[in-house]
């Protein structure tokens, strides 16, 4: 039997002594306990557990190249490419293919905000490096293990206690090496006592002849009184594949929200571990996907209520046209002597092809009794009966259908903190619906190539 | 404008209208009354081309053109306009967003430019005026949480914007307190002109009291069997239609 695992860990093997040259000590010595986690690992085969829609061994078999040697890319992001979420008065930073462009790599101060790639972390901020790079990410997940294992750099991004960042911090992650490849993102998200912090990432990939594989690894540290907010934001290719996992450790009075958004890619699985750990703190965990073609996207949720008196409101909506093939799957765990948890789960699907693919396993797993939970899951299509009464309006078939679809996630859209952004996001959305969406709305080089 | 000749239907392989003859002239008030279960409401879903229906023979002109071979949005355009019994809750689909995207439709169907963001919300004003319909509700999403008399003011408020030339109001009057019922009714009597026609589709005569037509037609098991004038509508509330259903049966 294949194992797609072990060409990563035979470079691995090889380039041993080049990563570690590389990179912090820190990166290094989690990387040997990722080795000896991948020994006898095996990536999930689609219908194993918590993989009834997904197949990552087929998507990590393909031989993507990795940039073990930090061969810089000479083209500025920034030039190349404008992000589809332009005017936000963020503060900017870039990702091409692995490497931070050099906008991120001086480390800079936003009023008391550090925004630093782990190399410059971990000289100046050793002890939160140490104390929180790599311990909430499960290496039993081996993508996980196998972030760990190949990672070399990353972005570090700390919130003192009381400080509230007063412009969002935005990071634009770019594919757009000349040849197929796979990259190791990471961030480490620590936001301080009563700090406050709002987060945008966009994953693009300008280049849509390469495949292009992003397996990626986000920590967020939510300490007492914070609030965090993570937009994160797909627009890629049929090409790209992304394997995202987002740990949370929640702490008393946190408020988090996390909201994932895809609009265009290949093959994505999205996993979002919570761990709820203080009493009173709120969690909003919601998601969009607009798929069509053949687009693959795959959610994966844990929430676990370790704390009593915590709230969690979790919704996440697909439409799925063509033959493109959606998966949530959401656990809420309330652990035993957590009374007063509200804990509610949403899921509500669009299927608006035949051919269109929807899998949906909500599941609650409560240990105490004083609480309130809910979950729910549905799987539809359009109301037709809303669909005549536009019609009869003189609002044709085509426009009626955008708009139902618009309305249908526009809750999820409603619930960015962020005014500009969701603005845009109703404007990215309607654009989708309408066909006109592409990534040459935002690339300023591939369509003068062609 | 309109002529409805042996107009046969059928939902589910249960037919329904079973030879509907009608015809319609501008500045004309029909009123098509009859118990229930008649086909009613099947005459007008069939008219705006409901997609539940299927027409199984007879022909629908309005201005000359077949209109059963339109869709139901270019029906619209054409000027047919149904104010529904029930109408639909629309989530997340603002009335502003619904009724710019509306009337922006029916201007490229004849080849208009959209209307500028400014002169539409003057026009939502006018015409909100008409069935004193709260701002409040025109930024709502459509029909979602309007209590029953609001959404028949929204109805008339949309009939108001897309100024049609034959409207269609399928039971307004149902679910009216009185007051509603005027407002609604003054509203459609203020959109009449002697280019424009309404059918009122009711079973009572109280609403008839408020926009007068000028002939009553009896719909009974899928045919009309009675037209008259004006007074036939205070027979029927005076008598019933058990007299109509007796010569009508005693016939077949």
């Amino acid at each position: 039997m294949n194992n797609a695992l072990q060409q990563y860990i035979d470079l691995y093997d090889e380039s041993r002594e080049v990563l570690e040259q590389q990179s912090p000590a820190l990166l290094n010595n989690l990387r040997r306990e990722a080795r000896q986690a991948l020994e006898n690992a095996r990536l999930p085969r689609k219908g194993s557990e918590d993989y009834e829609a997904s197949d990552l061994e087929v998507v990590f078999a393909h031989d993507y190249g990795v940039n073990v040697n930090r061969l810089p890319f000479e083209a500025d992001p920034a030039e190349a490419f404008h992000c589809d979420v332009p005017n936000l008065s963020t503060c900017l930073y870039y990702s091409s293919n692995d490497a931070f462009h050099s906008s991120a790599t001086a480390e800079r101060n936003i009023g008391q905000v550090v925004v630093a790639p782990f190399s410059m972390a971990a000289e100046d901020y050793p002890e939160l490096m140490g104390a929180y790079y790599g311990k909430q990410a499960h290496l039993q997940d081996p993508t996980v293990a196998l972030n760990l294992l190949l990672v070399q750099d990353g972005l570090f991004i700390y919130v003192p206690d009381g400080v509230v960042a007063e412009r969002p911090i935005q990071l634009v992650n770019i594919f757009n090496a000349a040849l197929d490849m796979m990259v190791q993102r990471r961030l480490l998200i620590i936001v301080g006592k009563n700090a406050a912090v709002k987060l945008l990432t966009c994953d693009h990939t300008q280049s849509p002849d390469y495949h292009y594989l992003s397996n990626q690894v986000v920590e967020i540290v939510a300490m007492p009184g914070s609030t965090v907010d993570y937009y994160d934001m797909e627009e890629s290719t049929p090409l790209t594949r992304r394997v995202s996992s987002i740990y949370v450790d929640q702490q008393a009075g946190s408020n988090v929200l996390i909201n994932g958004i895809t609009l265009t890619n290949g093959f994505t699985r999205n996993n979002y571990h919570v761990e709820v750990n203080g009493e009173h703190a709120e969690t909003h965990l919601l998601g969009m996907t607009i798929a069509s073609g053949e687009q693959h996207v795959d959610s994966h949720t844990f929430i676990s209520h370790n704390a009593p008196r915590c709230h969690s409101n979790e919704m996440f909506k697909y439409v799925l046209n063509d033959k493109a093939v959606g998966a949530f799957a959401g656990k809420i765990l309330v652990k035993p002597d957590c009374p007063r948890v509200e804990a509610y789960q949403g899921n509500r699907n669009l299927c608006s092809a035949p051919t269109a693919k929807m899998y949906t396993k909500p599941q609650l797993e409560i240990y105490t009794d004083d609480v309130m939970c809910s979950h729910g899951s549905a799987v539809g299509q359009l109301d037709e009966e809303a669909l005549f009464y536009m019609r009869t309006r003189g609002i044709g078939i085509d426009e009626a259908r955008r708009l139902l679809m618009q309305a249908f996630v526009a809750d999820v859209i409603d619930g960015v903190r962020l005014d500009a952004l969701k603005d845009r996001l109703h404007y990215l959305v309607e654009k989708r619906f309408a066909g006109t969406l592409s990534n040459c709305a935002g690339c300023m080089t591939a369509c003068k190539k062609s | 404008m309109l002529v409805i000749k042996d107009l046969q239907a059928s939902i589910e392989d249960k037919q329904i209208l079973k030879g509907i003859n009608l015809t319609v002239k501008p500045g004309e008030v029909h009123a098509i009354m009859g118990p229930n279960g008649s086909g009613k409401s099947t005459l007008s879903a069939v008219l705006t081309g409901n997609p539940a229906y299927t027409v199984t023979g007879g022909s629908v002109e309005f201005y000359g053109k077949d209109l059963l071979a339109l869709s139901p949005e270019d029906r619209a355009h054409e000027g047919l306009f149904l104010s529904f019994q029930y109408p639909v809750e629309i989530p997340g689909v603002s009335m502003v967003n619904f009724m710019r995207t509306a009337l922006n439709e029916k201007r490229k169907y004849f080849g208009q430019e959209p209307l500028s963001a400014a002169d539409f919300l003057k026009l939502m004003r006018e015409k909100r005026a008409i069935v004193q319909l709260d701002n409040k509700l025109a930024s709502r999403a459509v029909n979602e949480g309007f209590s029953g008399g609001e959404k028949k003011r929204n109805e008339i408020f949309q009939m108001a914007m897309l100024e049609p030339k034959l409207s269609i109001l399928d039971e307004t009057d149902s679910g009216l307190d009185i007051d509603a019922l005027r407002i609604v009714a003054s509203g459609v009597n203020t959109l009449k002109s002697k280019d424009n026609a309404t059918i009122v589709i009711t079973h009572y005569q109280r609403l008839l009291d408020y926009i007068k037509p000028d002939f009553v037609h009896v719909l009974y098991k899928g045919r009309i069997v009675m037209s008259a004038g004006p007074e036939l509508a205070l027979e029927l509330e005076e008598k019933g239609y058990d007299w109509i259903k007796e010569q009508v049966d005693s016939q077949q």
